[in-house]
């Protein structure tokens, strides 16, 4: 079994502006695990510092400060150590036109893979290998289609593509940068059984994100909520989803598009939100002093203004808010 | 009832292309009802901006409208949209029917501020006006869209996206128009922020009563908010209702595959698919429904002919205005009607969320 | 499910970077006409016996024995012409060619190395981009006092590199936060040839146009420079027929026929190359093809 770790992960940014330079925490003291034949759904909104931790276990940025250790080893800095590491951790991006570089045929983005890796080393077995992974993606005739460019594809041929490319190196740990949300509608839950499919055949440790409710808690089995470079609240995915317990968790779950709605409407029931929707001003840099969705927060009192701890919602679900103190028998060690 | 605001007859709209002319929208036919929200729903290359551009007088060459009619009833008297040039048409625009574009920040001047941008339309279109009346009017706007008026100076890039979508829904209303196209407002925007402007957006339907034409591909949000929808594929419309009855029961394959594309949320877990293939390339002429090679339930009339829009003959509820175009729902293509796979609801709608 | 290869529905559509499609009319009449140039400066001079050779035909105009008339030594216009048109295209191309290698190595290695180094470099080419650029060439070819045609490319090159380098730093700068770069980061190829397979080839389309730009430069200003004298006078160029032409007043003496043919020729050429850069511009960018719109009565938008 695979794991892939991550302790107290610290990210951050000095961003110039005009008053001078500020300090942007975009992920701060995350920790999770990854395990092979899961599926984990980190969910937020944009800014919420979701793609920043994709990209680090990409090893595209290094982390601030913090642990990252795959199957208990810490990650190496060495070219040897971070190839070994590219060959266990793959990566598939968002934009499907983008990611594909548009001089190059297919053949050429899935044999580079094979080569780089050592998987395959000559013509023949690259040729045979490309067509295996092509088929893995349900794409075919496998002659036609690697001959291709990226620009004459659909993007969801594009995006299979995309995963073929991340399949070559034979990974054990695949992140999904929000792999669907620049398709189209009727082909996401296509491409999203097509990485459950694969998940399950090479029992993939899957990262997948996105800020998509619902097809979060379909995918994945265990769901973690950031807001502003923290996880907020995480736990089984039909609890987190059925029995939001942080107050974001319920704006997130309350706001998203429901036709069930109507009904409520119809029954002429005044629509009371589960917290205050204030018209939002320009994003600012975050309290760094208290909870972070303090301002937000119709729930919020004055214990608030301390950083609240992990509490226990039930016994794998994890919130990060003060509402939960009492009800929790075993509170974790408090951080600030 | 309700009274027409927009009628749209049979309009047709051709791109030029190198392969010769794309028909973009293929004889889209719909009506607009005072205070009606208009839901278009549809995927990437179904036609749904261009029948928004169109309407709106707003296409660029090498778009043209090639056929059809639009009319507007304004004051009593029928306007038709199509024969407007030079200043009744510039009057008509923005007064009488606005739009609100998908990208705000490609639609906002970067290097004018919010208020700049606002008098503009003021400007344009109340000439007489003094200064300090149209002060008075942009901090008006704001205020109904829900932005501090400290506002009127920061430029868009200043501004995050939620609230550059809120001043171009004010510059939108503005001028009091009886019709707002939108088109995809939200989809570029967080599900709070977009939670927020759509309840702003009826707020403000009910506070001055304009009618919204809706277009965005996000089905289950149309399902909740409009109330009525037309579901294009293909440049065409393939099915057209009222909300409640394509809540009911979703007729045309291509719906109900659509409404199955988005997990429920709250529902039970059932198995999910999308739909195979990828929308039609529009440049090559279609022979038949230009559905078919997607659909599961096709049959030896769909690959021949294209199906026309009509009220199926079988209609659960007893709502007559629910228009279909599939030949399953036609009695003399499909004499044992539709399969029982189609026509269900996919929402338990007895039970009211928490 | 789709448990069958997803059968290509999508039939093939017409490549964008690849030219299958019609080349755009710009590029084939701006490449029509340099090569036209360029085959007169390759071979031209081969058949041309002696420009150089005077006669006492002194400033005839144009007649069947000389048919764009003489100079005031009495030597064949358009045998000048035809030299001079060697002597300008191959400034113009080694100027090219230096400042695009010149510019395209500060732009990329600023670009992808970032930093100080990043810092250090646009300094550099910011300060070659405010010194006065003529004054510049004065004083150096003044200095140098070579012979030939490389040492006025260099000169101009010297000169005339940093534009360039921004324009390439800016787009590499671009490219390198497009998805496929860090993709192929994570795929784990090395940087270099991440800098020679990915990037490089997609930066062609803007070294070939700054190309383009810089050739025109290196002809004007050479022919600049030939016409205030201060390039070598022993090879003849279309600016130093224009020098040798204003010294003798060819403008007062009605001369036509010695000034405004190596004139024209400079125009001719710098247009055409701006139509090869619209041409590509057009061909990399497809919106800015001018669709031929639907003919329809009635139809309006």
């Amino acid at each position: 079994m695979t794991t892939l770790q991550v302790r107290d992960l610290v990210k951050n940014f000095t961003v110039r502006s005009a008053g001078g330079r500020t300090t942007l925490t975009a992920v701060d003291k995350v920790s999770f695990t990854l395990r092979s034949g899961e599926t984990v759904a980190l969910v937020g909104e944009s800014g919420s510092g979701k793609s920043t931790i994709a990209r680090i276990l990409a090893r595209l940025t290094s982390p601030s400060a913090g642990e990252i250790a795959l199957d208990g080893q810490p990650l190496g800095t060495s070219r040897r150590a971070l190839r070994g590491y590219r060959s266990e951790v793959q990566m598939v991006f968002q934009d499907p036109f983008s990611s594909l570089n548009p001089l190059h045929s297919v053949r050429y983005h899935l044999r580079r893979p094979l080569q780089v890796h050592g998987v395959a080393g000559d013509r023949a077995s690259q040729e045979k290998g490309v067509a295996e992974l092509l088929s893995r993606v349900h794409l075919g005739p496998a002659e036609t289609i690697a001959a291709r460019y990226p620009h004459e594809l659909s993007g969801g041929q594009r995006q299979r593509i995309a995963i073929a490319r991340a399949l070559a190196p034979r990974p054990r740990v695949l992140l999904a940068d929000e792999p669907v949300s620049m398709l189209d509608v009727s082909i996401r839950l296509e491409i999203l059984n097509l990485i459950d499919e694969l998940k399950r055949a090479d029992d993939l440790a899957v990262l997948y994100i996105t800020h998509d409710l619902a097809t979060a808690r379909y995918f994945a089995s265990t769901i973690m909520v950031m807001y502003k470079g923290e996880i907020v609240e995480s736990g089984p995915a039909d609890d987190v989803i059925l029995r939001p317990a942080h107050p974001y968790t319920r704006l997130l779950a309350s706001a998203a598009p429901d036709p069930r709605n109507r009904l409520r409407r119809n029954a002429a029931a005044a629509s009371v939100p589960a917290v205050r929707v204030s018209p939002a001003g320009r994003q600012d840099a975050g309290s760094h002093s208290g909870c972070r969705f303090r301002a937000r927060c119709a729930l919020a009192t004055d214990a608030c203004a301390r950083r609240p701890p992990d509490f226990h919602a039930a016994p794998d679900h994890l919130v990060r808010c003060w509402n939960h103190a009492e009800h929790d028998s075993h509170a974790t060690k408090e951080r600030i | 009832m309700s009274d027409v605001v927009l009628s749209v007859e049979d309009l047709t709209v051709e791109y030029a292309s190198a392969n010769g002319p794309v028909r973009a929208v293929d004889g889209v036919s719909f009506e607009l009802s005072r205070g009606e929200v208009l839901g278009i729903a549809g995927e990437s290359g179904c036609g749904k901006s261009t029948l928004a551009h169109a309407i709106t007088r707003l296409l660029r060459p090498p778009g043209t409208i090639t056929g059809g009619t639009v009319h507007f009833q304004s004051d009593g008297q029928a306007v038709d949209v199509l024969g407007l040039d030079g200043e009744p048409l510039r009057l008509f625009r923005w007064q009488k029917i606005a739009m609100v574009f998908q990208s705000a920040m490609n639609a906002l001047n970067p290097v004018l501020n919010v208020r700049r941008q606002l008098e503009d339309v003021l400007v344009d279109h109340e000439p007489g006006r003094s200064r300090a009346w149209r002060r008075a009017r942009c901090r008006e706007l704001l205020e109904l869209v829900g932005i501090d008026v400290d506002r009127l100076s920061a430029y868009p890039h200043q501004l995050s996206g939620g609230m550059r979508q809120r001043v171009m829904i004010a510059m939108a209303l503005a001028l009091r128009p009886d019709v707002i196209v939108m088109d995809e407002p939200t989809t570029a925007l967080d599900v709070v922020v977009q939670r927020e402007i759509l309840d702003e957006i009826n707020r403000l339907r009910e506070q001055f009563g304009f009618a919204v034409v809706l277009i965005t591909h996000d089905l289950s949000l149309l399902l909740e908010i409009s109330d009525r929808i037309a579901v294009m594929y293909g440049g065409r419309i393939v099915e057209y209702g009222p909300t409640g009855g394509m809540l009911d029961a979703p007729r045309h394959p291509y719906t109900v595959g659509l409404t199955a594309s988005f997990p429920d949320l709250r529902g039970d877990r059932r198995p999910l698919a999308g739909i195979p293939g990828s929308p039609p390339d529009l440049s090559q002429p279609i022979e038949g429904c230009s559905f078919a090679p997607r659909c599961g339930h096709a049959f030896a009339p769909c690959a021949a002919t294209a199906p026309a829009l009509r009220a199926p003959a079988t209609t659960p509820s007893a709502d007559e205005r629910m228009t279909v175009a599939c030949h399953l729902y036609d009695p003399a293509e499909a004499p044992d009607g539709p399969p029982d796979a189609l026509g269900k609801s996919l929402f338990n709608l007895t039970e009211v969320p928490q | 499910m789709t448990a069958q290869p997803q059968a290509l529905a999508m039939p093939r559509t017409r490549s964008r970077w690849i030219p299958r499609v019609r080349a755009p009319r710009k590029l084939v009449i701006g490449l029509s006409v340099c090569a036209f140039f360029l085959l007169i400066a390759a071979i031209g001079p081969l058949l041309v016996h002696n420009a150089a050779a005077i006669s006492a035909d002194r400033l005839a105009p144009p007649s069947a024995a000389h048919p764009l008339g003489t100079t005031n030594t009495g030597q064949d216009v358009l045998s000048q012409l035809i030299v001079g048109a060697r002597g300008s295209m191959t400034v113009g191309l080694l100027a090219g060619v230096l400042i695009i290698v010149l510019s395209a190595t500060v732009g990329i290695a600023g670009a992808m190395t970032g930093g100080l180094a990043d810092e250090a470099l646009s300094l550099l080419s910011n300060i070659f981009l405010v010194l006065p650029g003529l004054p510049l060439v004065i004083l150096i070819t003044d200095y140098i006092r070579a012979q030939g045609a490389l040492p006025i490319a260099v000169i101009i090159a010297i000169t005339g590199w940093a534009g360039s380098s921004r324009v390439i730093r800016a787009q590499t700068l671009s490219l390198r936060r497009r998805d496929y770069i860090d993709a192929a980061r994570v795929t784990g190829e090395p940087a270099w040839r991440i800098m020679l397979f990915e990037v490089l080839p997609n930066l062609a389309p803007i070294l070939a146009s700054q190309f383009v730009f810089a050739m025109i430069g290196g002809i004007l200003t050479e022919a600049g420079l030939a016409f205030l004298g201060l390039s070598n006078i022993n090879t003849v160029t279309w600016g130093s027929m224009l020098y040798f032409a204003q010294n003798a007043q060819a403008l007062s003496l009605d001369a036509w026929w010695w000034f405004a043919p190596p004139g024209l020729c400079i125009s001719l050429v710098g247009a055409a190359l701006a139509l090869v850069n619209f041409g590509l511009d057009e061909l990399i960018n497809p919106r800015l093809r001018a669709a031929t719109p639907v003919k329809r009565k009635g139809a309006r938008s």
